[in-house]
């Protein structure tokens, strides 16, 4: 239940991304989040609006891509995508899998509305 | 520098660079940024700086988690009486409210820093970091840092510690691994504690727990415990002894360890600095008006 402190560590990112770009105003925010992150994606969805008002992504759109649980066997070489509580190999059994996609808490992309160079002069 | 050489581009991310590439931008005009940041660089960067605080210090770091009454202070109490003369301790204890498990390791005679989180479900690395400054750290040799009781959030924040450990008790039920994944599969060390209580809670299985545990491709050692019964400490103190010394080897040799499991952050380098946003070139919709 942490989800709003992290959307005031993503609007601290973005708002010095936003400044180093002399955005007016952030009007896409793309996140990735996996279920092994801890994050509940739909909360922080909530928690958004709350964080952001008044700040220059007080507008944007917040899409969440969610990150698939994804491990490699390295014994059996066995790619699986599976559940966050079934990590073990799907094919062998190993438990010395290797975590590929899943915990992702990512700040991906952005998209700005930035002033003209030239209208500037 | 991550940026740079893109070794913050996973399989999990890089479908993100490859289309299009960071220099991206809209239709409309808008400049696109990719950044593939944790949200969690903040902390991550405050944490490397408590671990270096403890290392520089000679201190071996453990980050102590449960859910609430699954016996963490009392496991403390009950360590600081069995290696009182062979080991010193300093102890971090985070709660919402109350100095209450302060006071009983202070009874231990052991120095103890209370973070009062107030409303917050986890310790961060900045209230570690501002607890330190009320923490003399010369001549100790552990520091725990006992996290706020709850399985779910403190996973998910780095504090600067050298090894998670995590408690799980007889009355908890023994699929609490399979329940909390992200809790459990960071633990370098499961304890499952309270084990008087598993000739009334007959229904619990350790077997079945360590299987759920292992389910979560977690190969950490889990050992069975109890600060009253027959069984006692002495696997605990026994994995304890061994990290001190393997902690004091790496100091020997400058060298540091982080817990086996990292939040993804960390595994992204996330403390390496800035993000892409080689250029940002951007059409105009409107027109340039004289």
């Amino acid at each position: 239940m942490h989800e709003l402190s992290i959307c005031l560590a993503l609007l601290d990112q973005v708002q010095v991304i936003a400044r180093e770009h002399r955005a007016t105003r952030v009007e896409r925010i793309v996140l990735r989040i996996g279920p092994l992150s801890g994050i509940e994606s739909s909360l922080l969805g909530t928690a958004y609006p709350l964080a952001a008002a008044g700040t220059i992504a007080a507008d944007a759109a917040l899409e969440i891509e969610p990150a698939p649980v994804r491990i490699q066997c390295p014994e059996c070489g066995a790619e699986t995508e599976t559940t966050p509580n079934r990590l073990a190999c799907g094919q062998c059994g190993s438990i010395g899998t290797k975590l590929l996609s899943g915990d992702e808490l990512l700040l991906a992309h952005l998209e700005l509305a930035v002033a003209d160079p030239d209208d500037r002069r | 520098m991550c940026d740079t050489c893109g070794c913050n581009v996973t399989p999990g991310n890089e479908h993100l660079v490859r289309a299009g590439g960071p220099h991206e931008h809209t239709e409309d005009g808008r400049a696109a940024v990719t950044v593939l940041k944790s949200l969690l660089t903040e902390n991550d960067h405050q944490a490397a700086h408590n671990r270096e605080h403890f290392d520089e210090h000679g201190v071996l770091a453990i980050n102590l988690m449960s859910s609430p009454g699954a016996g963490k202070t009392s496991l403390l109490e009950s360590t600081i009486a069995a290696v009182r003369h062979e080991v010193r301790i300093a102890v971090v204890e985070g709660d919402l409210e109350t100095e209450n498990d302060a006071w009983r390791i202070r009874a231990q005679g052991v120095e103890a820093v209370q973070i009062a989180t107030g409303s917050a479900c986890h310790l961060d690395a900045h209230m570690v970091h501002d607890a330190l400054h009320h923490l003399d750290l010369s001549g100790v040799d552990i520091l725990f840092i006992e996290n706020v009781g709850n399985l779910v959030c403190p996973a998910g924040f780095d504090l600067g510690q050298h090894r998670n450990v995590t408690l799980l008790s007889v009355p908890e039920g023994d699929d609490k691994p399979a329940k909390y994944p992200v809790m459990f599969r960071g633990a370098d060390l499961v304890l499952l504690t309270k084990t008087d209580l598993l000739a009334y809670l007959t229904e619990f299985s350790p077997a079945r727990a360590e299987h759920h545990l292992r389910h979560l491709a977690n190969a950490a050692p889990f050992l069975t415990i109890s600060t009253r019964g027959a069984d006692g400490i002495e696997p605990w103190l026994d994995w304890l002894r061994g990290e001190l010394q393997q902690q004091r080897q790496r100091v020997r040799l400058g060298e540091t360890v982080r817990p086996e499991i990292q939040p993804d952050g960390v595994r992204l380098h996330a403390g390496g600095q800035g993000h892409t946003h080689q250029h940002h070139h951007h059409h105009h919709a409107h027109g340039h008006g004289g």
